[in-house]
């Protein structure tokens, strides 16, 4: 397990979304609008749509390709449609507001 | 100067007056109201919802604060007036404040009545009146366990209903053997006390409070038997007595109530009364459909507007209580020059009576099914004769069917009241139909308030919209916007402007969106509401953007993008075309194709070189991705071609300069053709025009799209200015009517074409629409450009972060 810098807290905007890109991993970074962030793959499960795209409401998105919505905190894709996508835990200084992701190293060679 | 009127009782009564005066003659006159409550005009008659948690305190507000503030009244809550000078022509409140007037409304409503029994001045023995009663009941749940309401009539029953909700133990005491029995027969009444039991209610019926007993709090009640009943709270719901204390002291003429004309006039000039203190033919009402029918007709008369004056109501009731339906109205006791139809159901608990005299239907009792309760008092207050078909009043029969909803809808006069918690008439139900576009009982509601407090017209309010559209024309199924929320558009649309929402957040609060945050459906449509209702104060909430909306490109289905410049009218120059080609090779554009609008579409862009693209293209955006103005397609026209009657070209650029950016419910598209031959194929396109010997033709609603639809021809302009002209006015009443997401293909089958042209007739309709759509334009920037220009924005365009592996492993 690795722990990575992606960026700062305010680097992303309310109900908005930054990409990191680390290896061959992208990862979206959340901001929900209780301040607190959530990372998943940017990848849809469905035909691999950018999740970062997405309409972020409350702990969700909706993916902009085709409309599934996905939990932000698990990654599971919410009924009628089925999947999950990975998800990452986000490590927010809380003195800081520097952030980081935990990811595990065969993630980031191939993904 | 203007006439100075003082309205005493900031109720339900005198406040709708004064709407209506307000409506018939807005500037007529100075206006003053003084209310013992400190709150603004609220529905009372909600307070048993309030109470049975189905409604906030919020909810209840008829006329909020900013309401008297926009038509300058001056409101003085927490007043009582105790004092006229007839003579002087003023009025004073017990906090020292005069005022003059020179027309006086006394619509003080009434008291409750409190039983003048030992100890009724006890703490904790309440009446069920107005906010405050309602607050202290509900802190007593808190505390206490044991309630008793005294009192099995409507109110009692709402206010028993409502402490059950509150987890209180709830005895009604009743000194009649049968529950209702002012509105209901001993058949009805009895269901009611069987499927009230069922819920948890308990009775306690022939029996008559001698005492109230306790130290300083109520621990209980002692009836006129002897028997006792425990309780930590009594509320009183015996009855109302009109409130005239005020008109008694200063010398005007009362009975039970203050007694009135047919035109609202007391015994003194000058001084009107409405309302539940009011006295009209011998009858004080105390329901308010009757209430709102004298405020009309004072507030036609004092704005100087001819009326019949007030003849008397027929009343019907309901009771709000969930799970029991019950519904009463006219004459519904049996009496010996009297006969009944009845049906009766003990399997299904459902109980029917129509009283019948002289071949009239003059009352009825429904229980269980009141369906039929507002044909049936439609027929009673038409006075129809039904001799000889008695039974199909009730039964239907075949071959001759009881008439339909609808039929007697058409008998009903215009300014007749449907929903008569709210005064709507008819005519105001039809007009709202006709010209607002309403198609549900949902956005009629929200348009004009019928059915919007106890229901009960509901069904009347589905006759009459399938009178106006026809059975295929409505909307059954209540289809709200989104799973979010059960409100339709136009709901919406309307609680947004009339209660000044202009922000998302705001919109899903208050109308209790079931996800806090909507979902992709409403967000994006919430923005685009609130910008077309309040183009200033609303801010853009770029996170409720579509992706395309948001980047300002089309988001391709590898992830990648399409970036398509501005290109007014199809016209392009050497110069702009060589730019692009250099931009298409620098950047390693892998598709460059003539899109279906006469523009060049460069595809297969990665979302991190779009600022850097559209600054090296230094052109406006083409708007390609957006639910805006697409495109101008235009014919050489006049210019080159030999058919040409009129410049084609310049009337499309034109047209494009002046609505490109417009947000709009959907794309639109537009098109110019030099001659009827067409080629630009201005005939599917939203907007259409085509030139003619002298002039042009404006199609509209047409679409090339999903479903083929010529355009409808809306009218021939002659000069260039007029197509302006009439398009702004279009476009602005697209906006403003059309779902968000609906082309005006789908649009125009919705409303129909008679509408749309009857709403840009007139000049000055067009002129007003023109007004607003200019103040939009005004404020729209060219979205690349903001982009390139802001570091924030542009940021958001590359990754925050980028890592190798290598670099981490
Ligand atoms: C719980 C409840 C449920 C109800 N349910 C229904 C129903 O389902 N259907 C129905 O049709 N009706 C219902 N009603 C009755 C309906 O609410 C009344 O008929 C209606 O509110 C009367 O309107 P009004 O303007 O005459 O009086 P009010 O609304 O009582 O207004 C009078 C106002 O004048 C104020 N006032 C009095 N004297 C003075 C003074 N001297 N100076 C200043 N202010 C003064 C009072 O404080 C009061 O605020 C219900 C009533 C209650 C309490
Ligand atoms: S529409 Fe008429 S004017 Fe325009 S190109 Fe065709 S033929 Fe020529
Ligand atoms: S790719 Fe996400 S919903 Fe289709």
């Amino acid at each position: 397990m690795k722990r990575i810098h992606v960026g700062h807290v305010t680097e992303i905007g309310e109900k908005r979304s930054r990409v990191v890109r680390v290896g061959a991993l992208e990862i979206a970074m959340f901001k929900l609008s209780d301040g607190s962030i959530k990372a998943i793959e940017n990848r849809c499960p469905h035909k691999a749509g950018k999740l970062s795209e997405g309409i972020v409401c409350d702990h969700h998105v909706f993916c902009p390709l085709h409309d599934w919505k996905i939990d932000l905190h698990n990654g599971v894709v919410q009924a009628p449609d089925e999947g999950c996508v990975a998800s990452f835990r986000v490590e927010k200084d809380e003195a800081s507001g520097e952030l980081y992701v935990h990811i595990e190293e065969e993630k980031i060679l191939a993904s | 100067m203007k006439k100075k009127i003082v309205l005493v009782g900031n109720g339900m009564a005198g406040v709708s007056c004064i709407e209506q005066l307000l409506k018939l003659a807005p500037n007529r006159y100075e206006i003053t109201i003084f209310g013992s409550e400190p709150h603004p005009n609220y529905n009372r008659i909600l307070l048993s919802s309030v109470l049975a948690g189905d409604a906030g305190m919020n909810d209840i507000v008829m006329n909020d604060w900013s309401w008297y503030e926009e038509h300058n009244i001056t409101l003085h809550t927490g007043h009582t007036v105790t004092h006229i000078d007839k003579e002087r022509k003023t009025v004073r409140t017990d906090m020292g404040i005069t005022a003059e007037y020179d027309e006086l409304i006394l619509a003080t409503g009434s008291l409750p009545f409190m039983l003048p029994l030992p100890g009724a001045d006890k703490e904790g023995v309440i009446a069920f009146r107005d906010i405050k009663d309602c607050k202290a009941m509900m802190e007593a749940a808190k505390t206490y366990k044991k309630a008793v309401v005294i009192g099995g009539g409507l109110l009692g029953l709402e206010a028993a209903r409502g402490l059950l909700n509150l987890h209180m133990d709830v005895s009604v005491v009743h000194i009649n053997e049968y529950l209702m029995n002012l509105q209901l027969d001993r058949t009805a009444s009895h269901m009611l006390q069987l499927e009230l039991e069922k819920q948890g209610m308990k009775f306690l019926l022939k029996k008559n409070t001698e005492t109230i007993l306790g130290k300083k709090r109520v621990s209980g009640l002692r009836f006129t038997d002897g028997s006792e009943v425990e309780a930590d709270l009594v509320v009183m719901a015996v009855g109302i007595r009109p409130n005239v204390a005020l008109a008694k002291s200063s010398g005007i003429a009362i009975n039970r109530g203050i007694v009135v004309n047919d035109y609202l006039e007391t015994s003194v000039p000058g001084i009107y009364s409405i309302g539940e203190c009011a006295e009209h033919r011998g009858v004080a009402y105390g329901l308010v459909a009757p209430l709102y029918e004298q405020g009309a007709v004072l507030a036609k008369r004092l704005a100087g507007v001819e009326t019949a004056g007030y003849q008397g109501s027929v009343v019907s009731t309901k009771l709000k209580v969930s799970g029991v339906d019950v519904f009463s109205a006219g004459e519904y006791a049996d009496k010996p020059e009297t006969r009944a139809v009845r049906v009766q159901d003990d399997f299904e608990g459902i109980y029917k009576k129509v009283v019948i005299r002289d071949g009239k239907i003059i009352g009825a009792v429904l229980f269980g099914d009141i369906s039929d309760g507002s044909r049936l008092f439609a027929m009673i207050r038409n006075g129809e004769d039904v001799t000889g078909k008695e039974k199909t009043v009730l039964l239907g029969e075949s071959g001759t069917p009881a008439k339909s909803g609808a039929e007697l809808i058409a008998a009903m006069s215009d300014d007749e009241v449907v929903c008569g918690c709210n005064g709507v008439s008819k005519g105001a139900i039809v007009q709202a139909i006709q010209e607002k576009g309403c198609s549900s009982v949902g956005e009629i509601k929200a348009c004009t308030k019928a059915s919007a407090s106890c229901g009960g017209c509901k069904p009347l309010v589905a006759d009459v919209l399938t009178y106006v559209l026809g059975a295929e024309g409505v909307k059954t199924v209540k289809e709200g916007m989104c799973g979010c929320t059960p409100l339709g558009r136009d709901e919406v649309v309307e609680s947004i402007r009339s209660m000044r929402l202009t922000t998302s957040k705001e919109v899903m609060n208050v109308l209790e969106w079931s996800n806090p945050e909507g979902c992709s459906k409403c967000r994006p449509a919430l923005n685009y509401y609130l910008g077309m209702v309040w183009p200033e104060e609303h801010a853009d909430e770029r996170e409720s953007r579509f992706v395309n909306e948001r980047n300002h490109a089309n988001i391709q289905k590898d992830g990648t993008y399409s970036v398509v410049p501005r290109m007014y009218g199809g016209v392009t120059t050497p110069k702009d075309l060589k730019r692009i080609a250099e931009i298409a090779e620098k950047y390693e554009v892998p598709l460059v194709k003539m899109t279906g609008g006469q523009r060049i579409d460069l595809l297969g862009i990665k979302k991190e070189d779009l600022p850097g693209m559209w600054a090296d293209l230094d052109m406006p955006s083409g708007y390609a991705y957006g639910k805006s103005l697409r495109t101008v397609k235009t014919c050489v026209g006049s210019t080159f071609c030999r058919f040409g009657t009129q410049d084609a070209m310049g009337m499309g650029i034109q047209l494009e300069k002046k609505f490109e950016r417009l947000n709009t419910p959907a794309k639109v598209k537009m098109a110019v053709s030099g001659c009827p031959r067409n080629c630009a194929e201005a005939t599917i396109k939203d907007f259409g025009v085509v030139a003619i010997d002298g002039g042009w033709e404006l199609h509209i609603g047409g679409n090339g799209g999903t479903k083929l639809r010529g355009t409808d021809l809306l009218c021939k302009v002659k000069t260039e200015e007029e197509v302006l002209e009439w398009s702004g006015a279009f476009l602005q009443y697209y906006r403003e009517t059309g779902k968000y997401n609906e082309r005006t293909a789908e649009w125009i089958e919705r409303i129909g074409l008679e509408q749309v042209k009857a709403a840009l007739a007139a000049k000055e309709d067009r002129d007003a629409l023109n007004g607003r759509i200019d103040k939009t334009l005004d404020l729209m920037k060219d979205p690349w450009k903001e982009i390139i220009e802001q570091q924030e924005l542009r940021q958001t365009f590359v990754p925050m972060e980028e890592q190798s592996a290598e670099s981490i492993i």
